[in-house]
């Protein structure tokens, strides 16, 4: 459903490349954890996977898509396949809950009912159905990403990006989010793919992990396999120093 | 005698800011938005004529020119351009030529400032939701800012109001031309107290309605 075909990206005027020569595949119905310490290519992972950057070479695709090929309007008619939750939910302010998941509904072209009974659809499915009209400053920071995930479904993508979704959340609403994306998965056949520094999240979620140091992937492999028996060096320190919380 | 004259030298400068101001801030709008737009990479900073002529370069360049005048230079210099548009370039409809044109680089400054304040991580989350460049800006970046333009628009008119005493030199009259010809000139302080005292609350109300309707549309707290 995802694959990375040895992707290199370089920023410029860095001396070396944000991703260097990154493959990996994730298959339909997935949960795959990417797990890495900050400045080892997350980021740049998921700003090339998302179409904000370009690679430099080699290609990224998504339910046969390949969408780092493409710009423009093509580039947005592949977006609408990937759903993407983020680590500061980044709802409009001046939106309702209801009207943040009709956004990408609305710039897609549906038409106004439609999307607005799809919105309220979602909220019921994330649970909350009875804040619709509420701005996210009156919902709390676990309430606020429920939003952002019914919104990252509203045009039922084909693949769930989710970018450090639990970091601004207390441990108790973290494992509710995190329930509720494996819920999701489950009930809905979503592909999910967790891009965290949190190996406590992706030990709970994840069939597969992959471990990202300097841009190059280092681990790769069933989760339980690849965290029972760390071989690389990042992920042995990962293990045994506070990466847990 | 006094309130027939200040009655009708509020109406003068009401005139000339209202006018003044509602083409300013519609022109402001297009302007500052395409000083966003043209150097945004995200937007439309890699269209295909900025790579030979930087839209937004230009558009700064000449709102620069426009800041840099002195009202009083700038509505001298221009009375050939006020006549060709009012027919004349003398009276309150002349002055509101100058004052417009000295408001529409302040009103374009104020909403650029304001669409830049816009999260960074909620535009890139429009884009990847596969928003369009002009989407951006229409459905993400100028509701977001609503509640700082029109805090900036207030800030506008009331530079116009301050503009608007100086279209006295072009027989323009206001308040600001009252006080001069009569408070100044004829020494009538009761006229110069009035008419100042009428300028404070002026001031004064359209910075409080500006605030309030400024808190109505901001749904952030």
């Amino acid at each position: 459903m995802i694959t990375f075909d040895n992707v290199t990206k370089k920023y410029k005027g860095m001396s070396v490349p944000a991703l260097d020569r990154v493959s990996f595949t994730v298959d339909a119905g997935a949960i795959c954890g990417v797990v890495g310490l900050s400045g080892a290519g997350k980021s740049t992972l998921i700003r090339c996977m998302t179409g904000l950057e370009r690679v430099d070479s080699g290609t990224i695709s998504i339910g046969g898509v390949s969408i780092s090929a493409l710009t423009g309007a093509e580039l947005r008619q592949a977006q609408r396949n990937l759903g993407v939750v983020f680590q500061h939910f980044n709802l409009l302010s001046q939106r309702t809950a209801l009207q943040n998941v009709m956004f990408p509904l609305e710039v897609a072209g549906v038409a106004r009912n439609e999307a607005r009974d799809r919105a309220r659809e979602l909220l019921d499915i994330v649970g909350l159905g009875d804040k619709l009209n509420s701005y996210p400053s009156k919902l709390s920071g676990g309430q606020q990403q429920r939003v952002g995930i019914a919104r990252a479904l509203a045009t039922s993508p084909k693949v769930l990006l989710c970018d450090e979704f639990t970091s601004a959340l207390d441990p108790i609403n973290s494992k509710s989010i995190l329930e509720l994306i494996m819920r999701l998965n489950a009930d809905l056949g979503v592909t999910v793919l967790i891009v965290t520094h949190q190996l406590s999240i992706a030990e709970q979620s994840c069939d597969r992990l992959i471990v990202i140091d300097e841009g190059q992937i280092v681990e790769n492999g069933p989760a339980k396999d690849v965290l029972e028996s760390p071989k690389s060096r990042i992920l042995r320190a990962m293990v045994t120093t506070l990466t847990w919380s | 005698m006094l309130i027939r004259l200040i009655w009708s030298a509020l109406l003068e400068t009401l005139l000339m800011v209202g006018a003044a101001g509602a083409v300013s801030i519609v022109l402001g709008v297009l302007v500052g938005a395409g000083l966003v737009f043209f150097s945004d990479p995200a937007l439309g900073r890699n269209w295909p004529v900025n790579r030979y002529l930087r839209l937004d370069q230009v558009l700064s360049a000449i709102v620069n020119v426009g800041r840099s005048l002195p009202f009083l230079v700038l509505m001298v210099a221009i009375i050939p351009f006020t006549r060709m548009i009012a027919g004349t370039s003398i009276g309150t409809k002349a002055a509101i030529v100058p004052l417009t044109l000295g408001a529409i680089p302040f009103a374009a400054r104020v909403v650029e400032n304001s669409l830049r304040e816009v999260d960074r991580g909620v535009v890139e989350a429009a884009l990847v939701m596969g928003a369009s460049p002009g989407q951006v800006v229409f459905k993400v970046m100028f509701p977001e800012a609503l509640p700082s333009l029109v805090l900036g628009f207030t800030l506008t008119l009331v530079s116009l109001v301050n503009f608007s005493a100086m279209a006295g030199a072009v027989g323009g009259g206001g308040l600001g031309d009252l006080a001069i010809r009569y408070g100044y000139q004829r020494f009538r302080t009761d006229v110069m107290a009035a008419t100042v005292a009428v300028l404070i609350v002026l001031v004064q109300l359209m910075q409080w309605g500006g605030q309030a309707l400024s808190s109505t549309v901001d749904r952030r707290r």
